[in-house]
């Protein structure tokens, strides 16, 4: 039923586009990319775009365009793995939360409250402080910090669902907790989830894109848009393909998986159209 | 009202308590010898061995990591409630020094930006929500939704080079909070001084938060014109501006009032990257120069302090809330 509201809304299938794309392009990087990510060419320093060099090449004389396709594997990953981590967590707990209520579910909302009490970049920042850069860390790090939304929603829906008639009615017929959690109740609330990925998707690349820029994402030489661009800042003046290439990989990015939510947003909410 | 305050007051405790564990948790992590500190840091940050060792010996010392954990949780709670969070590994100044310079430019930065992402968004979330569907509906949610998808770095570097000297436009200072010797301006000189070093780093913390808050007002507004005293108004004849005016909106506001709190961390939180940017020497500049340096105390001191702030921030939008909409209490939350 939401993919039929979502066919007929373009943009959203535009952005649904975008990111199957991008993961063809992530996936087969070393097929796509006309050279070595890391090849030095000392031979060919900061040129602008051409045929040979489609987006330039940087400062090493390695080629943009290349650095870029595999610079899309560390951002789909990081948006993937991080949010897949952030939705189980908060699943689990908002489902606690709001099935069995009471001082339980005071706890977990004390809980909630407590994280989004953290700056989330700063906490993310922070913790990598402590247990070091990486881009494992990074996704477990976001994935730990970012769940709040994702309980809060399954919380609420789990309030509203839990005392209408088909759950009274599992719960007559003697089903267990777990049955009716993940039978009954978990399938009538996923809709927003998958709205919440997507946006989360989308910050969660941000974040990783942010982190690489002020040199504390993935190590240098491993191609990210964040590092990219980050190096190309003493380079602005000269060679401006540095900084618009990488930005403009981010932001289409960032724009098909909000584009995306939103599509999926209005399919399941009609209020908001 | 005044038992939901009082019980809304007591709800802190726990919450505070629940801060002071996941800092606490935070300092747990901290790597145990100068090996694996250096391990870490393979990109920026410390680089001698000597350091390292100075920076795993004072950890331990300063929160007392080789005694029990009852004992260093106790330590930690102390420190939080004297706000005295040690010495700064850097420059071994005391932390709270530090963030007592920093924090007003950096709640003068968020102030601002948030009054400024209010003042825009409310007006155009009216307006949507008055002609829904129409062409400008339909281009400023566009336009707001491109804005929100920019990466708030990428826009700041072209900023610098286009508007920032470069090698296109020198109308805007790139660099700090105000020039060099400000402060012997006269007042109005002073505060033009800053304002005129703001206006890039504001843009680039106001234009993200634009398109939340605007969606939030059209859809609040579309929610309360659909009420039956809207109608009943309507009906007795008021003219439309009394109707949205004065029934509307007020009543479509309220729930704009708590975002104020959400605004706030994730301001703070992005002000991070935009000081650093700018190099404005704020809390957000401080938080990031002591991720780099490894200066645990400063970081902690920065995180105790920055949930706490946010805290403060609900609490009062919580309040605000009743004082505005009596109902609230009566519902009992």
């Amino acid at each position: 039923m939401v993919w039929h509201q979502l066919k007929r809304n373009k943009l959203a299938l535009t952005g649904l586009a975008v990111i199957v794309l991008l993961f063809i392009v992530a996936i087969f990087a070393p097929m796509i990319a006309p050279y070595n990510p890391n090849a030095y060419d000392l031979d060919s320093v900061l040129k602008a775009p051409s045929l040979a060099h489609l987006f330039g090449t940087d400062d090493q004389g390695r080629d943009v365009f290349s650095r870029i396709v595999f610079g899309a594997r560390i951002s789909l990953s990081v948006g993937f793995v991080a949010v897949s981590i952030y939705i189980t967590i908060g699943i689990i707990l908002g489902a606690i939360a709001g099935y069995y209520g009471g001082w339980i579910d005071i706890a977990l909302s004390r809980l909630i409250e407590v994280v989004i009490c953290f700056p989330t970049f700063f906490l993310i920042l922070a913790i990598l402080a402590f247990v070091g850069p990486s881009i494992y860390n990074i996704m477990i790090v976001i994935g730990l910090t970012g769940w709040t939304g994702v309980a809060r929603l399954i919380r609420g829906e789990f309030l509203r669902l839990k005392s209408v008639d088909f759950v009274s009615a599992a719960k007559a017929s003697g089903a267990s907790d777990f049955r009716i959690i993940f039978r009954h109740l978990l399938p009538n609330s996923l809709a927003p989830v998958l709205v919440s990925a997507s946006f989360g998707v989308a910050a969660a690349i941000l974040v990783e894109s942010s982190l690489s820029f002020l040199g504390f994402g993935v190590p240098p030489y491993v191609s990210s848009w964040g590092g990219i661009l980050s190096e190309s800042r003493e380079y602005m003046d000269v060679a401006w393909w540095l900084t618009i290439t990488p930005g403009l990989a981010i932001f289409l990015t960032i724009t098909a998986y909000n584009l995306l939510g939103e599509g999926l947003r209005d399919a399941i909410d009609p209020r908001m159209r | 009202m005044l038992s939901y305050i009082a019980k809304r007051l007591l709800l802190i405790v726990p919450t505070f308590i629940g801060i002071t564990i996941i800092t606490f948790a935070i300092i747990q992590l901290a790597p145990g010898d100068p090996v694996s500190l250096k391990m870490q840091t393979g990109g920026p940050g410390l680089k001698t061995e000597a350091f390292a060792k100075t920076v795993i010996a004072e950890t331990k010392k300063l929160y007392g990591l080789d005694k029990p954990l009852h004992v260093q949780y106790g330590l930690w709670m102390k420190r939080m409630f004297t706000l005295d969070f040690g010495d700064s590994f850097k420059d071994h100044r005391p932390v709270m020094d530090k963030i007592v310079e920093t924090l007003p430019i950096t709640l003068t930065l968020n102030i601002i930006s948030i009054f400024i992402i209010y003042i825009i968004s409310i007006p155009l979330g009216i307006f949507s929500a008055l002609h829904p569907k129409s062409l400008m509906d339909k281009l400023t949610t566009f336009s707001l939704f491109v804005l929100y998808s920019l990466p708030s770095f990428w826009v700041a570097t072209l900023l610098i080079v286009f508007l920032g000297g470069g090698d296109y436009f020198n109308w805007f200072p790139i660099v700090g909070f105000m020039s060099d010797g400000a402060e012997s301006l006269p007042w109005y000189g002073l505060v033009g001084n800053i304002a005129w070093h703001l206006v890039l780093p504001v843009t680039c913390l106001v234009y993200g938060g634009l398109a939340f808050l605007s969606r939030f007002s059209r859809a609040s507004i579309l929610e309360v014109i659909r009420q039956d005293y809207i109608r009943t108004a309507r009906a007795k004849g008021l003219s439309e501006l009394t109707v949205i005016g004065k029934h509307a909106l007020r009543n479509a506001m309220i729930p704009l009032l708590t975002l104020m709190s959400t605004l706030l961390p994730a301001l703070l939180g992005g002000s991070v990257i935009i000081e650093q940017i700018f190099s404005i020497p704020g809390m957000g500049r401080l938080s990031f120069e002591s991720v780099l340096a490894r200066d645990y105390p400063t970081i902690m001191a920065i995180a105790a302090i920055d949930a706490s702030l946010t805290l403060i921030s609900i609490l009062i939008a919580d309040i605000m809330y009743v004082v505005v909409d009596p109902r609230i209490s009566f519902e009992g939350k």
